[in-house]
C-alpha cells in the first residue's frame, strides 16, 4: 500500500521490527504493554454491565472480541439494557457511529504498516485508540509497526480477559439496580466523554446533544434519543472554522481527545 | 431480529468500519469539514448516553434518583484525576449505597 511519508522504501518487510536496536525494542514493547495493561482491564466493567444489560456472557465476549472497541461495545449494552431488543437497529447504529473514528485512524495507520491480506484484516481489528497512538508517536518505522502491532495485541489479549473475568463477575451479582450498575454506565460514559470536551466546539456539541436527548427521550422510542443527537456534531462541525481541535496525533499511547478504553 | 444477530451484525459493521481505512482512499474523507464533524460525532453519541443512562427511566420518562449523585460523584473523581475503574466503581457504590437506604 502507501509508503511512509520520508521513509526509503524500507517497508517491504514484515512488522517484527528486527533492525530495531534491542534497548530501543525493549523501550517499544514496554510501553505497548502498559497501555494495554491501563486499558486493557477496563474490559471488566464492560464485561459486567453487558451482562447486568441482559447480554449472555458469551455475547459480551463476542463484543470484545469482534467489535473490540470500548466506546461502541459500552453504548450497544447500553441501548439495549434500556430499550430492550427492539432498540437493535438503534444500538447498532451509535456503535457503528462511535466506531467511525477508528476508521479514521486507519488511514493513518496504514501508512507506515504496510500491510496487505490477510495481515490488513487483522491491523484493522486491532486499530483502536491506543494501537494508533502508540504506533505514530514513535520516531522510526519500525519502532511504529512494533509499537502498533504490540500494543493492538496487548489491548486485545488484557480486554477479553478481563471482559470474561467481568461477565463473569456479572452473573455471580443480583440485581443489577440494587448494586447500582446502572449509576455505574452512566459513570462510564461520563468518563468516555470527558477527555474529548477539550475545545469550545466540543462542550457546545455536548450541551446541545444533552439537550436533545432529554427533550426527545419522552417522546421517542429508546436509542433513537441517542441517533438524533448525533445532529449537534453536523450542526456545531458545518457552522464555522476554527475552535476545534487539531489533527491526530500520538504521545505517550494517547491521542487528544481520546477515551481510556480501546 | 435476535440480540444474537444484533450483536454479530453491529460487530462486523465495527470490523468493516475499521477496514474501510485501509481501503478507502484518504481524499474521500479529508475535508476540513468533514474531520471537525467525525471529531465532534463520538461526543455528541456519548453527550446524549450520558443523559439517557443518567436521567431516563422506564418508557423513555425523566427520573431523578441515585444516578444522578452518583454521577455527581465521578464528575468529581474525574476533576480529581482518578482511573477509569475507580470512577465507575465509586459511581455504582455511591448509587447502591444510596438505594440501600431507601433513596432513588
Amino acid at each position: 500500500m502507501s509508503d511512509a511519508p520520508g521513509e526509503q522504501g524500507s517497508n517491504s518487510e514484515g512488522a517484527t521490527g528486527s533492525a530495531l536496536p534491542t534497548d530501543r525494542r525493549r523501550e517499544v514493547i514496554r510501553q505497548a504493554w502498559s497501555v494495554g495493561i491501563a486499558s486493557g482491564t477496563y474490559g471488566i466493567s464492560f464485561g459486567a454491565l453487558a451482562v447486568a444489560a441482559g447480554l449472555s456472557l458469551w455475547q459480551s465476549q463476542l463484543l470484545s472480541v469482534l467489535m473490540f472497541t470500548g466506546g461502541s461495545q459500552f453504548a450497544f449494552v447500553s441501548i439495549i439494557g434500556t430499550g430492550g431488543l427492539s432498540a437493535a437497529p438503534a444500538a447498532i447504529a451509535t456503535a457503528s457511529m462511535l466506531g467511525i473514528r477508528n476508521g479514521l485512524y486507519g488511514l493513518q495507520t496504514s501508512r507506515f504498516l504496510g500491510v496487505t491480506g490477510i495481515r490488513r484484516v487483522v491491523a484493522a481489528q486491532l486499530t483502536i485508540d491506543e494501537s494508533t497512538a502508540v504506533g505514530i508517536a514513535q520516531p522510526e518505522l519500525r519502532a511504529q509497526r512494533l509499537g502498533f502491532w504490540q500494543t493492538g495485541l496487548a489491548v486485545f489479549v488484557l480486554w477479553n480477559l478481563s471482559t470474561l473475568a467481568g461477565a463473569l463477575l456479572g452473573n455471580a451479582f443480583g440485581d443489577p439496580r440494587t448494586l447500582g450498575l446502572d449509576a455505574a454506565a452512566a459513570a462510564a460514559f461520563v468518563a468516555l466523554l470527558w477527555p474529548r470536551l477539550r475545545s469550545r466546539d466540543a462542550t457546545a456539541t455536548a450541551v446541545l446533544a444533552m439537550f436533545i436527548a432529554l427533550v426527545t427521550s419522552p417522546v421517542l422510542p429508546a436509542g433513537v434519543p441517542v441517533i438524533l443527537a448525533a445532529v449537534a456534531a453536523l450542526v456545531v462541525g458545518l457552522r464555522r472554522p476554527g475552535r476545534h481541535e487539531g489533527p491526530l496525533e500520538g504521545a505517550d499511547g494517547t491521542l487528544p481527545g481520546s477515551d481510556p478504553t480501546p | 431480529m435476535t440480540l444474537w444477530v444484533a450483536v454479530v451484525v453491529a460487530s462486523v459493521a465495527s470490523l468493516l468500519i475499521k477496514l474501510a481505512g485501509y481501503l478507502v482512499p484518504e481524499t474521500l474523507l479529508a475535508g476540513e469539514r468533514t474531520s471537525r464533524v467525525t471529531t465532534l460525532l463520538p461526543v455528541a453519541l456519548l453527550a446524549a448516553l450520558v443523559v439517557v443512562q443518567t436521567v431516563v427511566g422506564p418508557g423513555g420518562s425523566i427520573v431523578l434518583d441515585a444516578r444522578i449523585a452518583a454521577v455527581g460523584v465521578a464528575v468529581v473523581l474525574l476533576l480529581l484525576r482518578a482511573n477509569f475503574l475507580v470512577i465507575v466503581l465509586a459511581a455504582g457504590a455511591t448509587a447502591a449505597l444510596l438505594r440501600a437506604i431507601g433513596w432513588g
